[in-house]
């Protein structure tokens, strides 16, 4: 590999790429607009949850229960209702998620028998807000009716000491207030990579095709691995500042922890961007047209990156099949790699599984990167 | 034998059923330009692509200073520059992007690339646009680009596919005596054109017709294969000329060529007379009856009717 041809090679794709509108666009926009939309859109926590009320008794413990949900950042009660009909039209109409009944016979039942119950009745148009909202409920209810409990166990003089039932204090490490956007954003730098990483590499040769500047490029002693390094470099140069760049947005902005080594960083974003870069690099190759590579490209790196490498949908709780399948898409160990850098304090020591696979997948794709393009016209 | 840059032998290639070069065989001198004539669809694109190592062949030997271009295209690749008929430098790079970008690629030094890029575009009078954006240049700067590009390094070989076509004349004339110079440090240049004009600027014509070889000498032995002048008549009805010509006394062949017709005589100040009185005495409708210099077309149009004739006896 010459030098020189190489270092040509990369000026010039480098300038071509900052005298493309569509290019820039891609480089500079692109990351902000994924990681903003991402940061904000593709939350999975809910707050504010619109509740209608129907309180059929309407005593001071059903109103001290009510008092509790309204007291919730997570609900937002909205309206007292004063018939069951009502709070069936609330829901259909969609002007809440969560209706609450409370009986006419609540407090009585709760001072009898000390048991009694109320009606939760959740919209579950939407499966996710549902989980969320009816577990944010019965965390109001239990909440109550420990207080409830301990009243009861004081007032008939019993020792709270011996009576408090045992509980389990969950301590959570790495993501401690369990908020999705920790979970989310750093999977994002991976999205953001696979996707400008993608658009950029499947350009290179299928542009060279359609403007005619093939026929006399591979008329000249320049090689094809010196076309494919001098036209990759520039790409991997690229992405390695939008990396930094969406993880100094994700740290400044949404408040992301970064605790990892930036060494891993890099070394992971390094080898996740030669595996994406070769395959829109042998996509072009290929297909020889810009549009057509560049929707190949993302239905090979996008997609998975966005569905199996565990980015938002946990994969162990994928089913086994799927879950199987995911040992083989290479962004599963960036993203796992980039969790555990931004959240947990990983270094490079702490990551040998995932940076091993994505050196194997740089390897292979690399190995077969370099013998996709042949400096012929047929 | 050792002046002949280029030999080419019995070059066959073949697009699915389409014979595109039909076992050609020619050779180009150190330091002369051999043009490529034919009409479109000839196969000189096909054979300067196979010649300049971008495309393989099916059979036949190429030797480009001795070494074999179909076995190892790319060890002739740094001896030689080719320019494709169609514009293919970098349009969103500039002028000197462009030629800075070749010299990288052909390892020519820092100072030889100034000094060269500095002359050749003077030469060609684009040292004034030497940071316009290639894409903004019109056709004929674009070719001259090309050529600057071609140039930068020193070819042993130059292959120009159509260099002239949609150039205006200045530009044309400023690209061959380009090449007029180059020859004189030595340099082979093979030059496809369309043009008569430009065949009889080069030092030995190959003319192709349908892949295959028509004619291989210099223009002048061209000329002498036209035993004759060509006469043009123009008519509503050519078809109609067509046949009241044939079989005329001293007619060698006629064409139609849209509304007029070409026929190629032994004597034109004879014939000129002769055709008028038998178009009056047959009643075919005629305009303008008059004498006018042999085409490429002419030519051709001859040597194939010749060629038809000797294979069909």
């Amino acid at each position: 590999m010459n030098l020189r041809r190489t270092a040509a090679m990369s000026r010039k794709e480098f300038t071509q790429v900052r005298r493309d509108p569509y290019s820039l666009i891609v480089v500079l926009f692109l990351p902000l607009v994924q990681i903003l939309l991402l940061g904000y859109g593709a939350r999975l926590d809910a707050n504010h949850i619109p509740v209608y009320v129907l309180d059929q008794e309407g005593s001071q413990d059903s109103q001290a229960l009510l008092k509790a949900f309204q007291a919730s950042p997570y609900f937002d009660v909205i309206k007292a209702v004063d018939n069951y009909h009502a709070l069936v039209r609330a829901i259909d109409a969609d002007q809440c998620k969560l209706g609450i009944v409370i009986p006419w016979d609540f407090s009585e039942r709760l001072a009898d028998a000390g048991r009694t119950s109320v009606q939760a009745i959740v919209d579950g148009t939407d499966d996710n807000s549902a989980q969320l909202a009816e577990g944010y409920a019965q965390a109001v209810v239990a909440t109550y009716a420990s207080n409830v409990q301990l009243d009861w166990f004081a007032r008939y003089g019993l020792s709270q000491q011996a009576t408090t039932p045992l509980s389990v204090d969950y301590r959570t490490w790495f993501n401690e207030d369990l908020e999705s956007k920790n979970f989310i954003i750093p999977g994002t730098v991976a999205l953001v990579m696979a996707l400008m990483g993608a658009l950029l590499s499947s350009l290179t040769i299928a542009r060279e095709w359609e403007r005619g500047t093939m026929e006399q490029l591979i008329a000249t002693p320049v090689t094809a691995l010196e076309i494919m390094v001098g036209k990759l470099v520039p790409y991997l140069a690229i992405g390695l500042a939008d990396a930094t760049l969406c993880a100094v947005f994700a740290v400044g902005w949404f408040g992301v922890p970064f605790r990892g080594g930036s060494g891993a960083f890099f070394l992971a974003t390094t080898l996740f961007l030669i595996v994406i870069l070769g395959i829109g690099y042998m996509i072009s190759v290929a297909t020889k047209s810009q549009l057509g590579a560049s929707q190949y490209a993302l239905l090979v790196t996008l997609l998975p990156t966005s569905m199996l490498s565990g980015f938002a949908f946990p994969i162990d709780q994928m089913p086994a099949p799927i879950r199987a399948i995911t040992y083989l898409v290479y962004s599963r160990y960036y993203v796992s790699a980039l969790k555990r850098i931004f959240l947990s304090s990983a270094g490079i020591s702490d990551l040998v599984p995932e940076v091993v696979a994505m050196t194997i997948y740089a390897l292979v794709i690399g190995f077969f990167a370099t013998r996709a393009f042949h400096k012929s016209l047929q | 034998m050792s002046d002949e840059i280029v030999q080419v032998d019995g070059l066959t290639k073949r697009f699915g059923e389409v014979v595109a070069v039909n076992s050609l065989s020619f050779n180009a001198r150190k330091g002369e330009i051999l043009g490529l004539v034919g009409p479109d669809g000839a196969g000189k694109t096909t054979a300067l692509r196979i010649l300049a190592g971008v495309l393989p062949a099916d059979a036949g030997v190429v030797l480009i200073t001795g070494q074999d271009v179909l076995r190892q295209p790319e060890v002739i690749k740094s001896r030689i520059s080719y320019m494709p008929q169609q514009f293919g430098l970098y349009e969103d790079l500039t002028v000197a992007e462009n030629i800075r970008f070749y010299a990288d690629i052909f390892e020519v030094s820092r100072t030889v690339r100034q000094q060269r890029e500095d002359q050749l575009l003077e030469a060609s009078g684009m040292s004034r646009f030497r940071d316009r954006l290639a894409g903004q240049l019109s056709g004929g700067m674009k070719r001259k680009l090309g050529i600057a590009c071609a140039l930068i390094h020193t070819p042993q070989l130059l292959l120009l596919d159509e260099p002239t076509t949609g150039v205006d004349p200045v530009s044309r004339r400023e690209l061959w005596s380009i090449l007029y110079s180059l020859v004189f440090e030595g340099v082979t240049v093979l030059v496809s054109t369309a043009y008569l004009d430009e065949a009889e600027r080069c030092h030995r014509l190959l003319l192709m017709h349908q892949g295959r070889r028509l004619f291989f000498g210099t223009p002048d032995e061209l000329k002498n294969m036209l035993p004759g002048a060509v006469l043009s008549i123009s008519s509503p009805d050519p078809q109609a000329l067509q046949t009241a010509v044939t079989g005329e006394q001293g007619v060698l062949s006629a064409t139609a060529m849209g509304d007029v017709l070409h026929v190629v005589v032994d004597d034109p100040d004879r014939r000129l007379a002769q055709l008028r009185a038998k178009f009056e005495h047959a009643e075919v409708p005629f305009g303008e009856l008059r004498r006018i210099p042999a085409s490429v077309e002419d030519v051709f149009v001859y040597v194939i009717s010749q060629q038809e004739t000797e294979q069909g006896s």
